[in-house]
């Protein structure tokens, strides 16, 4: 009977080599991305206008876009986010409303983000008349995130004890009233939390910007919200694919500064939620 | 307790925009239909079936044969889950239910920085250097192929299948493992006979919802696999140059005059697009919904 034993040696050692499998590149992707971006970091890299073409300078109008139109995301997408989440949790009862909601948020999280794009160009851009300019980008953008804010928010919501709940209303607090002073700042950590990994997919994404926001080469700051905008993901895909001649130490600094600023962003998340997890109470 | 008028009033009001966003996101998603419809549909008028779901894309040529492009994604994506699909369910197996908590605790959070790097940053990383080591390996006259879509595709997937199907195993309760143990089978064997099978359809969920990622991926592919509309059949088509429905309006929209027929026919590419990644996203819901349903009992 030896051989079932050998047998479970085996296929943990598969499962191993699968896991490594799947790390592995994860690691190479950072490691390779770090290494030859690190060369071209420099304080005139990150603050400088592009020049000659995007081959030379900076990339400051690029950084300053993309924290602009993440900043607009969160503008219409906290609110937006975070109401849906605690009509979700707290109001809606189930019933086939509350399950076409449902089917919409898991439906809006898989519509392809191009898709969004299209959507931001024929609504935003051409129907409302705003153009390729920030308020369209960061409309579209906001629509995109919402599912992934309203599903962690409407988590932290629900991990909140009912009897948080009716003790407010034992008081003789309203339901509003409970909402607004005990289970909105228990849930809020979660929601942060949830808030910054919908903006992080919002500043790292291209597909939803060509279109509405995204300008080639602007080699200055924009002026008003109705203006266009260079940004860091497009911005990648331009230097990487549509100027012939350009210095592998650019492309590498920008796919270092997108990458770096968007996965801090994700482990500032990460802490927040693992920290206030430890602390929790209940 | 009684409350005055003005809390009442500013509860009522409150009540009510938080129910309005609620179903404002039900809009969106009607909104984001109706826009595809309006752009989109003309197409169908201005030129036949014949020429739409033809074998030839020249938009400027008046041909525009989405056949090759709609292939070009489905051989990429199905390519990408052959990949990812035993990758992904060995590595949630390996996390739930083998590896060691020091392993957990760092594979966990790898996962999810893999989930966070940015779609362009893999496609840059993919054209810079897994395409020459895909040229070299397979002795193609260029690395942006099919295939090597189909490896980043795949690897963009992982982080998906494998939360999901994370969670399904985790879903099976402890006592079906008791049992086999019980029996005397190995773990491995329980793993492999009971526990994988209960947890099937939240593996099938977690497939298909990678696949709908997949599908829907845009600038990775944009940038790695050639961008060729040739019809991808043949033994060799991984091999070859392909270009995909998301690559194609993601090149194009920036070009077309709005209003042309190239314009309405890019808006119909997103209908194609849209009605796809809702199906499969509605098989994704349905088998969760059933799940939740049926309670304890999977």
């Amino acid at each position: 009977m030896r051989n079932r034993f050998v047998a479970q040696r085996v296929g943990f050692a598969l499962l191993t080599l699968a896991a490594l499998a799947v790390v592995i590149p994860i690691l190479a992707v950072v490691a390779v991305i770090v290494i030859r971006g690190a060369a071209a970091i420099n304080w005139e890299f990150l603050t400088a206008m592009p020049r000659d073409g995007m081959r030379a300078g900076g990339i400051f109008p690029a950084i300053v876009g993309t924290v602009v139109l993440t900043l607009g995301t969160a503008i219409v997408a906290i609110p937006l986010g975070v109401g849906g989440a605690i009509y979700l949790s707290e109001y809606a009862r189930d019933t086939w409303v509350t399950r076409a909601i449902r089917l919409a948020i898991i439906n809006l999280a898989g519509i392809p983000s191009v898709v969004y794009g299209l959507f931001g160009l024929g609504l935003f851009v051409l129907l409302l008349g705003f153009g390729t300019s920030i308020v369209a980008g960061s409309l579209t953008l906001s629509i995109m995130t919402l599912p992934v804010i309203i599903s962690t928010a409407e988590e932290a919501l629900r991990a909140v004890p009912t009897e948080f709940r009716t003790v407010s209303a034992s008081l003789g607090g309203t339901r509003w009233q409970a909402i607004r002073h005990i289970v909105l700042p228990q849930a809020l950590p979660g929601i942060i939390t949830g808030v910054i990994l919908g903006l992080l997919r919002a500043a790292g994404e291209t597909a939803p910007i060509l279109f509405t926001v995204a300008a080639f080469y602007l080699p200055r700051l924009p002026r008003s919200p109705l203006d266009q905008t260079m940004a860091l993901p497009y911005h990648l895909y331009v230097v990487s694919t549509q100027v012939p001649g350009m210095p592998q130490k650019i492309q590498f600094g920008t796919a270092l500064v997108l990458l770096g600023l968007v996965l801090s962003l994700n482990v500032v998340a990460t802490m927040i939620r693992s920290y206030f997890r430890r602390r929790r109470q209940w | 307790m009684k409350h005055t008028p003005r809390v009442r009033w500013a509860e009522f009001a409150i009540e009510s925009l938080i129910r309005v966003i609620g179903f404002s996101t039900v809009g969106f998603v009607i909104l984001i239909f109706l826009f595809l419809l309006r752009e989109g549909l003309p197409a169908f008028a201005q030129i036949d079936l014949g020429n739409l779901f033809g074998t030839r894309w020249y938009p400027t040529f008046g041909l525009f044969g989405t056949l090759p492009l709609i292939l070009g994604s489905v051989l990429i994506t199905i390519s990408a889950i052959v990949i990812a699909l035993p990758l992904g369910v060995a590595a949630a197996v390996f996390i739930r239910e083998v590896a060691p908590n020091w392993a957990r605790e760092i594979l966990k959070p790898m996962i999810e920085v893999l989930a966070g790097i940015p779609s362009v940053v893999l496609g840059f990383f993919g054209m810079t250097l897994v395409a020459p080591i895909v040229r070299e390996t397979f002795g193609a006259p260029t690395g942006l192929v099919a295939f090597t879509g189909a490896l980043i595709l795949a690897y963009m997937s992982l982080p998906t299948i494998i939360s999901v199907a994370e969670d399904a195993l985790d879903a099976v309760p402890k006592m079906y493992r008791d049992a086999g143990l019980a029996m005397g089978a190995t773990q491995w064997q329980t793993i492999w006979r009971v526990v994988v099978p209960a947890a099937r359809s939240g593996i099938v969920t977690a497939v298909m919802l990678g696949m709908g990622r997949a599908i829907g991926e845009t600038m990775a592919v944009m940038m790695v696999t050639g961008n060729a509309a040739r019809l991808p059949l043949g033994l060799d088509a991984l091999f070859r140059p392909v270009r995909t429905m998301t690559a194609t309006i993601a090149a194009e929209m920036g070009e077309v005059a709005h209003g042309s027929v190239h314009y309405h026919v890019l808006f119909a590419i997103g209908i194609i697009l849209f009605v796809i990644t809702f199906l499969i996203n509605l098989a994704a819901a349905s088998t969760m919904f059933r799940k939740r349903r049926r309670g304890g009992l999977r």
